[in-house]
């Protein structure tokens, strides 16, 4: 039993070992997603295009414009003169937002009503805009606090003072910092995309070169050979957990105030499951293709829906269903709260726990599965 | 001598079928120890399908499979450690070396350790291969990687070597090596179940099944099957056989007409009736330099006259 589990192990390893693009296929990747997501994968927008129209012509709406400028998120690409104008550099993508500020604003603010400031969006590009848009409440509270001197919530900032009319909905980045919520969330998410598809490729391949159908000719046992594909993957796996991490401490700067061995523990659980799910696609598929397809129908909802960048919350009641067998979720609130609250087993158990059962069935049932048949 | 014990693989009634498609149809085999059993038909005939059943990987629909008195069907585990069976592609470890695969399929099929270098080192010299050890498997040509293939698929010492069209594209030289190495084996008595598509090779089985859409229409020694033949088999040689071939079309008593490279095998009910017409025709129409002679039946004249078509890859003709 445990001879050929090892020459199982030693041939998955001499493979890798002798496959030149090997390291390249496992690393760089994965480091490209890293710091797609990283730098580009971010709520904050910087240069916003603005175009500006001061109809009031006060102290009162200049000092508002330069709370604009200030903060260095809106980039002034026309100084407007006339409410055509602005409509004319949101049409032709001039600019993304336009800040008109109606005559008598002043005056308004001034005899304690609400002085109107009118924030078009380019719909077209709505990401950018809604975040705009967040950042306009958010400046616009600033003036408020700097000239009455009193702190007003940004969503609270009509009710005292200046009203913002927006043709958009207005959305909200509740000021978490971005990065610190994403990169964390990768270490799952990216893992489970490789080693899924690296376990069922591996298996799919054996089944196309033809050494499936000699390996069942020979007496192994259906554990063996799913144990001997499966741990190089989880040690290849634990790698690729430990290079995300390092590049998140030490690149990104993200804290991470848990103990390094919930981590351990919490990774080790989750690759249990990836593997398990990995195998069981690979018994699904008879060609790399097939198991290219299902790898990409079966990833993708596991990524959308585990919470790493959609709330569950939001989720229809048969989506929240279906993210409670899903192992990525756990596991992003394991390392979330592993890098971020620094938390540990005693408040972490039930998610581990949960990894663990689905680890345990995956795992069975690609046992189960793999029968040495070619039926 | 005892018929039943010397038995070594007893399929009954074998049936199995892929959707609509009847791959193999009540096909009855029966091998005795130390036999070369052929088993040749076209593509698609059925010969893998047969063989994965009987290596254990594929479920019959019906019928019962005994290997070495081991109930194949019911207890595959049971009989694999007894045989050994090349896939019509083997799957050799194109990254790893010669030596590492021995090993791994040495180690997979239980060889103890302190046998195994011994038992490597044989085979690798019986195969020629002995000089590639180092070798990655990639690296080889065909007919040494189907070398290698048997040398993997022997390592255990199995007593039935069940082998898929082991020499399919695979030279002249490398197939009569391979067939050497195949002939010293039933000298130690094993075994060996082959499908191929030469008939040359298909000639040196100590016994044949001609498998045609999924039933055994045949089987016998060549020698026997040869005699199945109606009539009489005539040779034209001529320089310009394609021409023979076309004048000898619609001649009365012509049973059939097989085009051999340099002459037309003519299969006619009375060869001493019939080779003045034969003449004559050949040269009405312009063939003057043929000679027309009897000959011995090689197994490709078997295969057309009883299955009534070539195997597609059957290039080899009789030697
Ligand atoms: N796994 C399979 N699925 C569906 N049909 C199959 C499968 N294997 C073989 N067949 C069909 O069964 C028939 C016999 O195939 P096979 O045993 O491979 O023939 P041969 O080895 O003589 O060329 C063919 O019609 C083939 O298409
Ligand atoms: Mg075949």
């Amino acid at each position: 039993m445990f001879d050929r589990l090892r020459v199982m192990l030693m041939k998955e390893l001499l493979e890798l070992h002798r496959d030149p693009w090997a390291m390249f296929r496992l690393v760089v990747p994965l480091l490209l997603q890293l710091f797609a997501f990283g730098y580009a994968a971010t709520f904050t927008v910087n240069h916003v295009a603005t175009s500006v129209l001061d109809l009031d012509h006060s102290q009162e709406s200049r000092g508002l414009i330069s709370h604009f400028a200030a903060t260095g998120r809106f980039d002034f690409v026309d100084f407007a003169t006339s409410q055509a104008d602005v409509t004319r550099d949101i049409d032709a993508g001039r600019a993304t937002v336009a800040i008109v500020i109606h005559a008598g604003f002043a005056r308004d603010l001034l005899n304690g009503r609400t002085g109107p400031l009118q924030v078009a969006v380019d719909g077209t590009n709505s990401n950018t805009a809604l975040i705009a848009l967040g950042y306009v409440g958010r400046i616009v509270a600033r003036y408020q606090a700097d000239r009455t001197g009193v702190t007003v919530p940004a969503a609270a900032a009509g009710a005292s003072g200046v009203s913002v009319t927006l043709r958009e909905r207005p959305w909200f980045n509740g000021g978490l910092e971005d990065r610190w919520f994403f990169i964390p969330g990768l270490i799952g998410t990216l893992t489970l995309i490789q080693v899924v598809s690296l376990t069922a490729f591996a298996v799919v391949r054996e089944r196309e070169v033809g050494t499936l159908e000699q390996i069942m000719v020979s007496p192994i046992r259906p554990i063996e050979f799913i144990l001997g594909k499966a741990a190089p993957f989880f040690f290849i796996g634990l790698g690729e957990v430990l290079l995300i991490t390092m590049v998140g401490e030490w690149w990104f700067h993200i804290p991470f105030l848990g103990s390094p061995l919930v981590m351990l523990l919490g990774a080790s659980l989750f690759l249990l499951a990836a593997l398990g799910l990995g195998l069981l696609l690979s018994t699904l598929s008879r060609t790399q293709q097939q198991a290219f397809a299902l790898n990409f129908f079966i990833v993708n909802p596991f990524f959308i829906l585990s919470g790493f960048a959609f709330p569950i919350a939001a989720m229809p009641a048969a989506m929240q269903w279906f993210t409670w067998i899903n192992p990525l979720r756990y596991f992003l609130v394991v390392t979330r709260a592993v890098f971020l609250k620094g938390v540990g087993i005693a408040v972490l158990w039930p998610d581990l726990a949960v990894m663990g059962l689905l680890g345990a069935v995956l795992f069975g049932l690609s046992i189960l599965r793999f029968r040495k048949s070619l039926d | 001598m005892n018929v039943e014990a010397a038995t070594v693989v007893e399929m009954r009634g074998l049936v199995r079928r892929f959707g609509a498609v009847s791959a193999v149809r009540d096909v009855n085999i029966e091998i005795a120890r130390g036999e070369i059993f052929g088993l040749v038909g076209p593509d698609g005939a059925g010969k893998t399908t047969i063989m994965r059943m009987l290596a254990g990987v594929l479920r019959p629909d019906a019928g019962q499979i005994r290997l070495m008195g081991v109930d194949v069907v019911a207890e595959p585990e049971r009989a694999k450690p007894h045989l050994s069976y090349m896939p019509q592609r083997f799957g050799l470890y194109e990254d790893m070396t010669v030596a590492e695969n021995i090993f791994f399929y040495a180690t997979l099929f239980e060889v103890p350790a302190r046998v195994r270098r011994e038992r490597a080192r044989g085979l690798l010299e019986g195969a020629g291969l002995q000089a590639f050890e180092g070798r990655r498997a990639g690296r080889l040509s065909g007919g040494m990687k189907q070398k290698l293939g048997l040398v993997c698929a022997l390592i255990h010492t199995p007593r039935v070597l069940v082998l898929d069209e082991p020499t399919t594209g695979v030279d002249p030289v490398s197939r009569r090596e391979f067939w050497g190495i195949l002939y010293g084996l039933r000298e130690e008595g094993v075994t060996i179940f082959l499908s191929t598509a030469y008939m040359d090779e298909a000639e040196r089985c100590s016994r044949l099944a001609l498998l045609n859409a999924g039933e055994i229409r045949y089987c016998d020694t060549p020698a026997r099957l040869k005699r199945l033949l109606p009539g009489a088999l005539l040779a034209v040689t001529t320089r310009d056989a394609r021409a023979a071939h076309a004048a000898l079309e619609g001649v009365p008593g012509v049973l059939g007409r097989l085009l051999m490279g340099d002459r037309v095998n003519v299969r006619v009910d009375d060869a001493l009736l019939r080779t003045p017409a034969l003449g004559a025709r050949l040269a009405e129409r312009g063939v003057r330099d043929a000679e027309i002679a009897p000959v011995e039946p090689g197994i490709e004249d078997v295969f057309v006259t009883l299955l009534g078509g070539a195997p597609e890859r059957g290039a080899g003709g009789a030697e």
